[in-house]
């Protein structure tokens, strides 16, 4: 390549060399990810505890109400989904909150990269350590509370787009309580608000997979909210971020 | 007067709700003054405190 | 800052010690008119207006819980507008201000809910049921609380205040979605769909009209009188270390030109 000297120029290869210095927005995400990766690989022991809650909650529905099939068949598809629900919680507090300790956070903000595009990375890597397992032992978690098998499918595509949705959701309020003392209790009372509509189209769906009624227009919808979720959620994420960090 | 009181029949559902309106709108009412109270106590004190040190060692602050 | 295009007397009252004594003179007056007008109101409720034709004398909860539904989402509203204010030009004042709006948002809610479960049970024969009005009234609530609940857990009041105003503006963005998503809801589960609320029967009788529109201007002088005694207890405790504070607490002469108490 040619380079023609003139007075313009120079600044261009400045701008030229800054912009090589700095990695670009999709490197620091593959980076960033692959920390997060890492770490959660790490403390894999941890990953288990939210299946073995769901699993354990799961376990305890069929003693609470009786084994009678036809009962467990008509609630399953439901109690899975606040199962999940609930199962996401206790990891969610936790998405910022040792970013936030040791300073990272600092640094996400000072980044060159927009901080709600690391957001949505972070989001992205808790969902798949944390919900995403979740989702994989559905079949299993749906035999011991007899789901008809026409259901499952529905039930897995509602929870791909109700979790994500979810946990994008809760990354804003996982963000705004970072900064605070506590927020155990906390994070579910906020969360409730958010999540009643999202529960609302996954049930629905599910509701009528199970009444052989068409199930796609619930559905349609929560993949609308996650794709308006996927844009909106991020950037209120960081606005949430810069009120943690700076003080 | 007694027949105003019972309502028609549901003097027990309308006495109770008008009963919360005001006891809940009382409390609020009530809890900023009474926080308002400690707050300026408090504060009274503090000041205090800072009169006395003041006057009892006024070359304190080369310690400090 | 340049913000001169806001009218003077703006920055003048954004200024604590000055919104201090202008809440502490207006307070007063709000509080007896809203006295005033809620026993005119209360007397054409419970004394003028005739019983209905269908609900007996139960409807006459109607003058209470009316005006409190109104003023749950009126108090979200200013909660909302001086969130936005409060994180867009970080004025110290609207942060008091949103953050003081949420306990009085709350109760109101909760007499709302209270008070249409003492008035549900009669007529439909239920304390509660699941429908988009309640339950947008319940997630209200909730709202609420977590807009407390957060604002309480930082310990630097200003930042909680701010992630608390995120969190109501989050909340107002929220809240329609929740209400047509039960409604949407409550038409696949035709079992407990509830047409009692039916907005059609909204033909209501002068004699009803004016105790309940002198309630909700009764409940709306409440607050705002509530609201400002609240704010100048968070001032105090927010600014307590300034001059002014001190002056008004300890009656110390101020040597500063600052404010006269």
């Amino acid at each position: 390549m040619v380079t023609v000297v003139r007075p313009t120029g120079d600044s261009i290869a400045t701008l030229h060399r800054a912009r090589t210095a700095v990695p670009s927005a999709l490197a620091a995400c593959r980076a960033l990810l692959r920390r997060d990766f890492v770490l959660a690989w790490r403390r894999r022991g941890e990953l288990f505890l939210p299946l073995l809650y769901a699993v354990i909650v799961t376990a305890l529905f069929p003693f609470a109400l009786g084994p009678d099939p036809e009962l467990l068949a008509r609630i399953a598809g439901g109690t899975l989904l606040v199962i999940v629900v609930l199962a996401m919680l206790p990891a969610l507090e936790s998405m910022f909150r040792a970013d936030l300790e040791d300073g990272t956070l600092e640094q996400w903000l000072l980044a060159p990269q927009p901080l709600a595009l690391l957001a949505l990375t972070r989001v992205i890597a808790h969902w798949l350590t944390t919900v995403l397992p979740l989702i994989v032992v559905m079949p299993l978690l749906g035999a011991l509370l007899n789901l008809p098998l026409k259901v499952l499918p529905v039930l897995i595509v509602a929870l791909l787009l109700a979790t994500p949705l979810l946990a994008l959701l809760g990354s804003v309020l996982s963000a705004l309580a970072a900064g605070a003392r506590r927020s155990g209790i906390l994070l579910a009372l906020m969360l409730l608000p958010l999540a009643v509509p999202v529960v609302i189209f996954a049930a629905g769906a599910i509701a009528a997979a199970q009444a052989d009624m068409p199930f796609s227009a619930p559905l349609a919808w929560l993949a609308a909210a996650l794709i308006l979720a996927i844009v909106l959620a991020p950037l209120a994420c960081a606005a949430a971020l810069r009120i943690a960090v700076e003080s | 007067m007694a027949h105003w009181f019972a309502m028609g029949g549901y003097a027990m559902y309308v006495w109770p709700a008008y009963a919360v309106f005001f006891i809940v709108l009382a409390w609020d009412w009530f809890a900023p003054a009474l926080r308002r109270r400690r707050l300026t106590r408090e504060l009274r004190g503090k000041l205090a405190r800072e009169r006395t040190r003041d006057t009892r060692a006024p070359r304190a602050e080369v310690s400090t | 800052m340049s913000r001169s295009y806001l009218p003077h007397w703006i920055h003048w009252l954004g200024s604590p010690p000055n919104f201090y004594r202008f809440a502490g003179a207006l307070r007063p007056w709000l509080m007896a008119v809203a006295l005033i007008s809620a026993v005119i109101g209360l007397y054409g409720g419970l004394v003028l207006a005739p019983p209905d034709y269908q609900q007996g004398d139960a409807y006459r909860i109607i003058f209470i819980h009316v005006p409190s539904a109104w003023m749950g989402l009126f108090i979200y509203a200013t909660m909302a507008v001086a969130g936005l204010v409060a994180l867009v030009w970080r004025v110290k004042l609207a942060e008091v201000i949103a953050m003081e709006c949420a306990p009085i948002g709350a109760a109101f809610t909760l007499v709302t809910l209270v008070t249409g479960s003492l008035w549900g049970k009669p007529m439909w024969g239920t304390w509660w049921t699941w429908d988009a009005r309640l339950t947008s009234e319940l997630v209200l609530l909730f709202l609420y609380l977590g807009v407390i609940g957060l604002y309480n857990a930082f310990e630097d009041h200003r930042r909680g205040a701010r992630a608390a105003s995120l969190l109501a503006l989050i909340g107002i963005v929220n809240l329609p979605i929740v209400h047509y998503s039960v409604q949407w809801w409550n038409t696949l589960h035709q079992g407990s769909t509830v047409n009692f609320l039916d907005p059609a029967r909204s033909s209501i009788a002068p004699t009803m009209l004016w105790p309940l529109l002198v309630m909700a201007l009764a409940t709306h002088l409440y607050f705002f009188a509530s609201l400002l005694g609240r704010v100048r207890t968070g001032l105090l405790s927010l600014e307590s270390g300034k001059q002014w504070v001190r002056a008004l607490v300890g009656g110390q002469p101020t040597p500063t030109t600052g404010a006269p108490t």
